[in-house]
């Protein structure tokens, strides 16, 4: 039925997807392009999409990554979600990162839904069994927001029903914390990440959820030649996550889980690729959830700019 | 109460919320720019102690000095370990590990003279107070492969084959670099 109505939708709604989509992937490119300046390097991502591991971006180094999330709807229309995301690493114990984000209904319509800075700090200086990492997002975001990139509270499937023009009259300032914790031990990261978020307008209560994750990657020794298919190129897991209730009733219940397995694919041409379908876990939860990513990370970023301003000798 | 107490205790609290919502805002960004002016300014006390670029390999524990590459008799380790160097580290340390500005050079006595378990110690841990990130994200045979390309290469000042001197950190940088690894001088 759904994709019924995909095939159904007016060529309007097809233009204006594709201008908005285009639009953002657009700004994407841009930053590619500026970023051009800096020395590409390849990174060893981490393929989660929801989860945070505690490796934070290398400093001076900044990353740009554009994500889509589709997701089925049921008693409402598909949609696809999307935001573009620049991670800056200002020191090796933070890591700062810029969001926008954008969604089209299916038979609907497609919008601008708002931005986020988030801030990663580390709290240890060394290497250690647990690795904590403090996480403090400010989000300005509108109700019809749909990225997904964290379930929290009582989130549920029907909440993203209701029609743009009504879910974007309703205008979110939010804090959002996390403690982000990881361990790698013989090739596996697990990570597993405690949410609490307080939307500061009205009297809204806190709200918690989670998100864990465990991945590897499919080989642990670097072959002798650059190549494009080695297993050390590609990390495989998995990684859950969901709404914990709020202050007055905490727990799974009226919540929704996810499930899903996660790739990515690290280029030696210095892309990153990402790959991710979740699965709904109970009957409040979107029943599928496809989401993928593409992200370059740039080298020297920082000194780029130091130097297109002046502050700093080439 | 009337429509019109209505209307007014509303906007009342609408103004009430916007101000606390910018309050909140500004509070934020002033938290995160006195964080951002600590990160630049602190010289942490420890760094004070020794501005050694190389002072770090001291600290390694006991039981990480002694640990030995697994990798050593491994004859592809040192290739793998140079790919690996030119995808991750020689952006900070220079192509052929002769320092740069961001990150000292790993052809340096110390670095050359350090037991392999030490290096590994380093690359797992990072110097995260002067700006090496950790790399515990790439899995140990790949560091063990590193630290096997690092400990092949020949040491600063010594002849190469073809009878030239390879680089020497303290030739290339007559006064020592301003690097996020050393602390700006007081």
């Amino acid at each position: 039925m759904n994709s019924l109505r995909f095939h159904a939708q007016s060529p309007r709604v097809i233009r204006t997807l594709l201008k908005l989509r285009f639009s953002s992937f657009s700004l994407f490119l841009g930053v590619v392009f500026l970023a051009g300046f800096a020395s590409p390097v390849q990174a060893q991502e981490s393929p989660y999409i929801v989860t945070y591991d505690h490796y934070l971006e290398e400093p001076g180094s900044l990353e740009v990554e554009y994500f889509s999330t589709f997701g089925t709807q049921r008693g409402g229309n598909d949609f696809v979600a999307f935001w573009t995301e620049f991670e800056y690493g200002a020191t090796a114990w933070w890591t700062t990162e810029l969001y926008f984000d954008g969604q089209t209904t299916f038979d609907d319509s497609t919008l601008f839904t708002g931005f986020r800075w988030e801030n990663r700090f580390r709290l240890l200086q060394r290497e250690h069994l647990i690795n904590p990492v403090l996480y403090i997002e400010y989000e300005q975001t509108s109700g019809a927001d749909k990225i997904l990139k964290e379930v929290e509270g009582h989130d549920v499937e029907s909440d993203y029903a209701v029609p743009n023009a009504l879910a974007r009259q309703e205008h979110d300032h939010e804090l959002e914390f996390k403690l982000l914790l990881s361990s790698t031990f013989k090739g596996w990261n697990i990570a597993e990440n405690t949410i609490a978020t307080k939307n500061l307008t009205g009297g809204n209560p806190w709200e918690f959820g989670y998100a864990m994750g465990a991945s590897r990657p499919l080989a642990l020794k670097a072959s002798v030649n650059r190549c494009n298919f080695c297993g050390e190129n590609f990390i495989a897991g998995v990684e859950m996550y969901g709404g914990l209730g709020d202050r007055h009733s905490f727990g799974l219940r009226d919540t929704s889980q996810y499930l899903a397995p996660v790739v990515a694919w690290n280029l030696p041409s210095d892309w990153t690729l990402r790959l991710s379908p979740g699965f709904g876990l109970n009957d409040n939860s979107h029943r599928f959830l496809l989401r993928w990513g593409v992200s370059r990370e740039f080298s020297g970023f920082g000194e780029t700019i130091e130097r297109l301003f002046g502050c700093r000798k080439p | 109460m009337t429509a019109m107490q209505t209307v007014t205790t509303t906007k009342s609290e609408t103004r009430k919320t916007q101000t606390r919502v910018a309050t909140h805002r500004v509070c934020s960004v002033l938290v995160l720019a006195v964080s951002l002016a600590a990160a630049q300014k602190t010289i942490p006390a420890s760094a004070k102690k020794d501005t050694s670029v190389y002072a770090e390999l001291a600290k390694a524990p006991k039981k990480a000095v002694a640990r030995p590459n697994p990798l050593e008799n491994d004859p592809d380790a040192a290739v793998a370990g140079g790919k690996l160097f030119e995808l991750h580290c020689a952006e900070c340390h220079g192509d052929m590990a002769e320092g740069g500005r961001r990150a000292p050079s790993l052809l340096a006595e110390p670095v050359q003279q350090a037991t392999p378990g030490t290096l590994f110690w380093i690359l797992t841990n990072g110097v995260v107070r002067r700006g090496m990130p950790v790399w515990s994200k790439l899995p140990e045979p790949e560091r063990w492969q590193i630290v096997r390309y690092l400990k092949s290469l020949v040491p600063a000042g010594h002849s190469l084959d073809d009878g030239r001197k390879s680089p020497d950190a303290a030739d290339m940088y007559p006064t020592p670099p301003r690097s996020s690894w050393e602390p700006a001088p007081q």
